[in-house]
Formats: structure tokens, sequence, C-alpha cells
């Protein structure tokens, strides 16, 4: 019988290791992009396993909203690397200092 | 029993791909290994008998944006080895934060909190239920109003992108609105007097 912590617990190592990765690769913008992705999995895992096991089918709609979001922010962030891209002819997080902040 | 052993190789199969995603050198590799993240993470959606939802994270997440981080790791021509400087010094405190954290969750959502014993046995749906149905049931009526404004931010999205995206190219062959609509019947057309050639 699996209880409603196994799953929370799966998603909470998903979350710690997206951290991980965020500050491991703090120089590559696609692999923060892409962790931020894992993160929001783990919190749509974590909904998902509440709304199942009270038996709530409202926490899934707060899934698809989320699943929504995230392609909208996939899709906005992937554009703006781009354009980075064309005009830095780089994606390190280090050479992003023209605002001086 | 079967239950238990899917869920320990979906999870198993989650955190592989995700170790992979974050160590791996090449961030093609990287994106392939977090599609297998996204498809094993379905299972376990399937598991807890989100169907619609595990089927959307495959064709959503899967189909279109991981394909679109695809086309953009493999467009960028990029320096990898400049980018993974440093990046074993960053390890052990990226090891430390983890495993704090971990250790901070784990005792907010461990078996103490959300064990079997915490919350009544779950009951297995109906045959005839349908996750689909009950999911638009919700949607369509409760949450009618967020679903519009998703709407309206995936029409946001859509702009932003290509507005960012677009490059005005040489060959464009565009018209400025405004110009054409302020234009005036003396700017077409400029009437001359031409006086005629006397007759011999």
């Amino acid at each position: 019988m699996l209880a409603l912590a196994d799953y929370l617990i799966v998603s909470a190592i998903l979350l710690c290791l997206s951290v991980a990765g965020i500050i491991m690769n703090r120089k590559n913008v696609i692999i923060l992009l892409m962790c931020i992705e894992l993160m929001l999995l783990a919190v749509n895992t974590n909904f998902i396993a509440f709304s199942r096991f009270n038996d709530d089918v409202s926490g899934q709609v707060f899934v698809f909203f989320i699943l929504t979001v995230a392609a909208a922010e996939a899709a906005i962030g992937l554009a703006i690397l781009v354009v980075l891209f064309r005009n830095k002819k780089s994606i390190n997080v280090e050479d992003l200092n023209s605002m001086k902040g | 029993m079967f239950e238990q052993v899917l869920f320990y190789a979906f999870s198993g199969l989650v955190l592989f791909a995700a170790v992979m995603v974050i160590t791996v050198k090449n961030p093609v590799h990287a994106a392939l290994c977090l599609v297998l993240a996204f498809f094993s993470s379905s299972g376990l959606w399937l598991l807890l008998e989100a169907e619609f939802l595990a089927i959307t994270l495959v064709l959503v997440y899967v189909g279109a944006v991981m394909v679109l981080f695809l086309f953009v790791v493999m467009m960028l021509d990029i320096n990898i080895a400049e980018l993974r400087e440093g990046f074993a010094s960053y390890v052990p405190v990226a090891v430390l934060v983890a495993v704090v954290m971990l250790a901070l969750l784990s005792t907010i959502v461990g078996h103490v909190n959300f064990g079997v014993d915490s919350i009544q046995g779950v009951v297995p749906h109906a045959s005839d239920y349908s996750n689909t149905k009950a999911l638009g049931m919700s949607m369509y009526t409760d949450f009618i109003w967020p679903f519009e404004i998703a709407s309206v931010i995936l029409l946001v999205a859509i702009v932003a992108a290509i507005t960012l995206t677009l490059r005005k190219s040489r060959q464009t062959k565009s018209a400025n609105p405004s110009n054409q609509v302020a234009v005036e019947s003396s700017d077409r057309v400029r009437l001359v007097k031409v006086p005629s050639e006397p007759q011999e």
C-alpha cells in the first residue's frame, strides 16, 4: 500500500536535485531553464498526489494551469535566450553584466 | 504489490534522469534526459489515476516544450567547456544545500505526517470513472474564469515570443499602416497645368 508520503518524498528529492542543479550549472542558462522545469514537475507531482489522496479533482485543475504557465514561460525564456545569443554570442550568465546589477 | 514495483521503478527512473540532467556535459544529452524524466513521471501520474494530465504531460512537454529546447540547444553554437568552468568547485555547496533541504522537507512530508495511517486508504475509482470528464466538469464550471485567463496567458506568450525573435530582414515588403491611412488625395495625384500647343 503506497502512502501519500512516498509520492511527496519522491518529489521532494526531485526538487532538491533541481536546486542542486541550479547551483552547479550556474553559468549555463539552458540547464538553468531545464532545472526550473524539473522543479515545476516536482510541484505538479505533489499537487496530483494530494488531489488523489483527498479525492478532490481541483488539484488536477491547478496542475493544468501550472502546465499552461510553464509552457508559456519556456517559450518566452527560450526566445529571450535566442535574442541574447544573437546579441552577445554567448549564453554564459557571467557575461550578462551590462546592467551592472 | 504490482503497484509498488511500478512506483519504485518509475521514481527510480525519474530521479536517475534528474541526476543526469544536472550532471551531463552536453546540453543535448541533458534535454534528452529531461524527456526521460517527463516520461517516467507521467507513469507516476498514471499510478495516481490522473490519466488526462499524464497524457498532457507527454504531449505538451515531450512533444512541444522539449522539442523547442532541443531546437534552441542545437541552433546555438555554444562553447561547453567554458560553461562547465568551475563546475566541480560548486558541487560540494550544491550537495550540502540539497541534503539540508531534503532533511528539512522530509521531516515535514515524511511518513510521520503523511504515512499510511494518517490518511484513510484511497479507494480505486470504478472502471467507468472518467478522469477527463471529472476534470472537464470542474474546469468548465468552477474554474472557468482562471481557464479564460490561462488562454490569455498563452496568447501573450505567443505574441511575446514572436516579437522577441522576429528579425526585420531587408527582403520583407511591409507597409506602414499609419502612413497608409494618413495619405491624402494630394499625395497621390498632382495636377499640372500644361499649356496646349498652339495650332499651326
